[in-house]
């Protein structure tokens, strides 16, 4: 394939291929959408004991100088001026129109903030962020870093003797530690539902570090297949499906990132959209969905009162190994969204009869 | 047990007696991964060489199957909408898809043979 060409490596390319993973495109890089076992098994090995995922596709920045959060609070709704140091958040930058622009990671690592991105926006967001700087702050990225992710309830008994500090934090806790010789910085949090870190660390001793992580008792690789079907378990969104710049936050169900504060300064993009349908309530809202049966029913289905009008699409869809039955996640008119409400998938032509359901699919268990 | 057959859509071919059970190659369920769900073809249905006829999800992604010739569908396997994992335990075996009666015989004759379809995996590697 010619295009392989022009993909990128994560500093563990050659660890992935050693391991046997399967290799895919995903956002310009060449990823592990899978190892030997399978995305079955690394999903159902997350729940149970803990795997090691390689992330380090996703975009890190700092965001250093005097008012630095209140320079991020220019291009989002959520309270970074009110984030204690030590502590993470999650948040959404948005555009003018009240779309989402991007959801991300901030930490407050007390001197500077630390910032997570999607991979696929990175460029587009660290380009938005640095003309909305005022003169004396300056955004970082640090291309030069890896991003591990480990996860499961196995987590932290084997991460503990290694780094005491690291488990000594609850969820969205952040500090810097040092694991097998390595100084990492990694924060109490994840993308599977489950308890877990996820450790940035320098790209040159990436290697290190994840042969020092999968040689702990039970922890084994997992790859994008498995990211994908556990986040969709957790109710977790996936930014390009589930949201983009025509979702809103309110449409999303994502207003609890609202800082308190910012809903009365109404100062962020798109502010005037939010603010409406706070008021008023959005057209359509994101739900989770129950097909019936054992078919999954994927992202772009078609969503149809029983026996009647399209009200909605699917964005995600898949077949959750731990709820052992098919998932999705999509947007439906208002009026459908309560919990239980019955509607049709048109899969393949074929209505498959399906119900609003609460998410997550599968609670979270993070450390309180 | 009769010579298996392949398509380049990396369906197999076994023809017994008046019929020819079809299901996917070793290599197509490797490639699809762990199998969760399969849509088969209704018992009776006329079918064309080439035409969708069946569905088969992985946790990833779903994947059409096609008859690898015309004829009639006169049996399915039931035991996979129980255990779809079949398919990747035994694809040339237990996880088989449906029979056909074929329209004309020979057209099984005209698909790939052992070395002919591991040659053409070998060239889409």
């Amino acid at each position: 394939m010619a295009e392989t060409e022009l993909l990128l490596d994560t500093p563990l390319d050659r660890l992935h291929r050693s391991l046997g993973a399967r290799m895919v495109p995903f956002a310009g890089y060449a990823m592990p959408v899978q190892y030997p076992t399978g995305i079955l098994a690394e999903h159902l090995h997350t729940r149970s004991a803990a795997a090691l995922f390689d992330v380090s596709h996703m975009g890190q920045a700092e965001l250093v100088g005097e008012g630095a959060a209140a320079a991020l609070e220019r291009l989002t709704p959520a309270d970074v001026q009110g984030l204690k140091p030590g502590r993470q958040r999650y948040g959404l930058l948005t555009t003018e129109s009240g779309g989402i622009f991007d959801d991300f990671m901030v930490a407050n690592l007390g001197d500077r903030l630390f910032l997570v991105v999607n991979a696929s926006r990175k460029q587009e967001d660290f380009a938005r962020i640095e003309a909305a700087l005022p003169a004396g702050v300056r955004l970082q990225p640090l291309p030069d870093r890896a991003l591990l992710a480990l996860q499961g309830p196995a987590a932290a008994a084997v991460l503990a003797p290694l780094a005491p500090a690291l488990a000594a934090l609850s969820f969205m806790g952040v500090a810097q530690a040092e694991i097998a010789g390595v100084p990492v910085l990694a924060s109490r949090s994840g993308y599977t539902g489950e308890d877990g870190w996820e450790i940035s660390a320098p790209a040159e001793a990436a290697e290190t570090l994840a042969k020092a992580l999968l040689a702990l008792p039970g922890v084994q690789p997992a790859g994008l297949g498995a990211r994908d079907s556990l986040r969709l378990e957790a109710g977790l969104c996936l930014y390009g499906s589930d949201i983009d710049e025509t979702t809103s936050p309110v449409e999303a169900a994502l207003t609890w990132t609202l800082g308190k504060r910012r809903r009365m300064e109404w100062n962020f993009p798109g502010a005037e959209r939010v603010r409406e349908e706070l008021a008023n309530g959005p057209a359509r809202l994101r739900v989770g969905l129950r097909p019936e049966g054992r078919q999954p029913a994927r992202g772009h289905t078609a969503i149809h009162a029983p026996g009647g009008a399209a009200v909605g699409e699917i964005t995600s869809g898949g077949f959750g190994p731990s709820l052992n039955g098919p998932m999705a996640m999509g947007y439906v008119a208002r009026p459908f969204a309560a919990d239980a409400t019955p509607l049709e998938l048109l899969v393949r032509g074929k209505p498959l009869p399906a119900r609003v359901s609460p998410l997550p699919f599968i609670p979270h268990r993070y450390a309180r | 047990m009769s010579e298996l057959r392949y398509t380049k859509d990396h369906e197999w071919v076994r023809p017994e007696g008046d019929a020819a059970t079809i299901g996917i190659t070793d290599h197509a369920q490797n490639a699809l991964g762990d199998v969760v769900f399969v849509d088969l073809p209704e018992v009776g249905r006329e079918v064309a060489a080439g035409e969708a006829v069946a569905v088969v999800e992985s946790v990833k992604a779903a994947s059409d199957v096609y008859a690898p010739i015309a004829g009639r569908i006169v049996e399915v396997n039931s035991a996979l909408s129980e255990d779809p994992g079949l398919i990747n335990r035994e694809p040339t075996g237990e996880g088989w898809f449906f029979k056909i009666e074929p329209k004309d015989p020979a057209e099984i004759d005209a698909l790939l043979d052992d070395s002919a379809y591991a040659a053409f995996v070998e060239s889409q590697a």
